[in-house]
């Protein structure tokens, strides 16, 4: 309720600016939407538009870290969230698109590609209107900053590991959970009996417990996380997906068995041609099965928020007694039913890592 | 796709590499290690109570069993004890009843014998003391006789009148 409420009264400034302004309504929450599934620069809880037309935020900044030949840190808000240029050591830097370009003193963005008479090079945020085929071409530093999201990953370990390890310091006294034990125990006890036992044995198990552990709290408080009102989506982020997907695919490969690679390379049971057209096959399924792994924690928890933020959306649409209640209605139902994808998606990430772990290290049985 | 590869970031990638890594090491030394093992232990001391409750049970029952069967021979034994007795009852009484019996018989032909050889021996006297008499009378008779022939043959005949009656 507080996440849709929030998100409302974020909105409803842009909403009135879009009443008076020359913005079209339905590009304004398309992009509302795509800025709020990126990472960001800064901390940012809501933004909203004074009667003068400024853009005012409500946050703090973070350090933008950048390698560009040297190490190069700064507070973002010398960024001023794309409105202003950044000097450090004499090299000049702006936001794009949440993407930091080396730029001259004026901050001018080039672009390579197509552009249409709507693009706004001018003003790097907020009313851009850049056609997809539009790349600026300016050099892109490499940009370690400590983001939102990296932020968000830090507090999330923070708690966990607070959490876990109250739970765990409670049993040097008392042989039975207590507190935040109570609910964490259970839930422990089901990665173990449901996810890691059954997947990949029961002799083999220990070594991954760990992993499939941190993994599955991780995914799920940060899911949970993304959909409070502090709207950090983290698990939207490919690269995030992305890390976490290389971390099962490098314990799959190294747990690797003999059996699992002659199961790869050399197919027992088939006629030879046959071994020689799979091996190319299954050497290919060993990249997409952590591939897939990423894309579906991706697209899943993607696919929610902007579903979610299109029917909040609705209500600015509609306008009317009837598109506020059906939206409201739609929102709630549809956060109930993100809380179990939260659920769900660490569940499956967890489960499958669990299944892969357990095809590379199980025995010969024929 | 190529929207995927365009926001890729590779900071962010970094960052949640390092952090999660670091959380992982941090998690697994200092929180699963712990709690899996005192879940485990806690298992294995339930595991240990219920197979001991198990045994204990079972042990229970061996326990009444036994005791049963304790019960059931020493009910066997009284009644065979009992059993026995009466028979050594019967076969004393039997017996002493055989030995009465045996006994009085024996005294009863003692009895007899001694009547009997008790008759013979009173038999036998009274025939010496009539033989005696008899001498006697045959003396006086005699003696009569020799001196008066007449009175001697009355004499004679009286005597012999008598033995008669006898």
């Amino acid at each position: 309720m507080f996440f849709i409420a929030g998100i409302v009264s974020a909105q409803s400034h842009e909403a009135e600016e879009v009443k008076t302004g020359a913005h079209d309504l339905k590009t304004e929450i398309k992009e509302y939407i795509d800025h709020h599934l990126l990472d960001s620069h800064d901390f940012n809880l809501y933004s909203y538009t004074t009667d003068e037309g400024e853009h005012k935020y409500v946050g703090f900044p973070l350090p933008v870290i950048l390698w560009d030949n040297g190490l190069k840190v700064f507070s973002s808000s010398k960024l001023k969230h794309g409105e202003g240029v950044a000097e450090v050591d004499g090299n000049y830097y702006t936001l794009y698109h949440n993407k930091i370009y080396k730029t001259d003193a004026e901050g001018t963005i080039e672009f390579e590609g197509h552009l249409n008479e709507e693009t706004h090079v001018e003003d790097a945020f907020g009313e851009n209107l850049v056609v997809e085929d539009a790349h600026p071409s300016n050099v892109k530093p490499l940009d370690f900053s400590i983001t939102k999201n990296v932020v968000f990953i830090a507090l999330v370990g923070l708690l966990m590991f607070l959490m876990f390890r109250s739970v765990a310091s409670n049993y040097k006294k008392s042989n039975l959970p207590k507190g935040v034990g109570r609910v964490l125990e259970p839930l422990v006890v089901f990665v173990r009996d449901e996810i890691a036992v059954p997947n990949i044995g029961e002799h083999k198990y220990k070594k991954y417990m760990s992993y499939l552990l941190t993994v599955f709290f991780f995914v799920w408080i940060i899911n949970l996380l993304g959909l409070t009102p502090l709207g950090v989506n983290v698990t939207n982020n490919i690269a995030v997906t992305f890390a976490l997907a290389l971390i099962t695919y490098f314990i799959t490969t190294f747990s690797g068995n003999k059996n699992y690679w002659k199961h790869i390379f050399w197919m027992p049971g088939v006629p030879v041609p046959m071994k020689i057209i799979l091996a190319p096959i299954e050497l290919l399924g060993t990249f997409i099965k952590p591939f897939s792994l990423m894309i579906r924690l991706y697209a899943n928890i993607t696919a929610g928020h902007v579903v979610l933020m299109s029917i909040i959306g609705l209500m600015f649409i509609f306008k009317n007694w009837i598109g506020s209640p059906l939206s409201f209605a739609l929102a709630f139902a549809l956060s109930l039913l993100e809380l179990l994808v939260a659920a769900l998606q660490a569940y499956i990430f967890t489960m499958l890592s669990a299944l892969y772990f357990g095809m590379a290290v199980e025995e010969d049985h024929h | 796709m190529e929207k995927l590869i365009e926001q890729f970031s590779l900071g962010l990638f970094f960052w949640q590499l390092v952090l999660f890594v670091g959380l992982l090491l941090l998690l697994r030394k200092f929180a699963w290690k712990p709690i899996l093992n005192a879940v485990e232990k806690r298992e294995e001391g339930i595991q240990n109570a219920l197979d001991a409750a198990e045994a204990a049970k079972k042990e229970m029952q061996n326990v009444t069993a036994d005791s049963e069967k304790l019960l059931k021979e020493a009910r066997a034994e009284r009644d065979a004890l009992l059993k026995e007795a009466r028979e050594i009852k019967e076969s004393i009484i039997s017996e002493a009843k055989e030995q009465a019996n045996a006994e009085g018989d024996k005294i009863i032909k003692q009895a007899q014998a001694a009547i009997e050889s008790e008759k013979k021996a009173a038999v036998a006297e009274i025939k010496a003391q009539v033989a005696n008499l008899s001498l006697e009378i045959a003396e006086k008779v005699i003696k009569e006789e020799l001196s008066n022939k007449d009175k001697q043959l009355k004499l004679v005949d009286d005597m012999l009148g008598d033995i008669k009656l006898n």
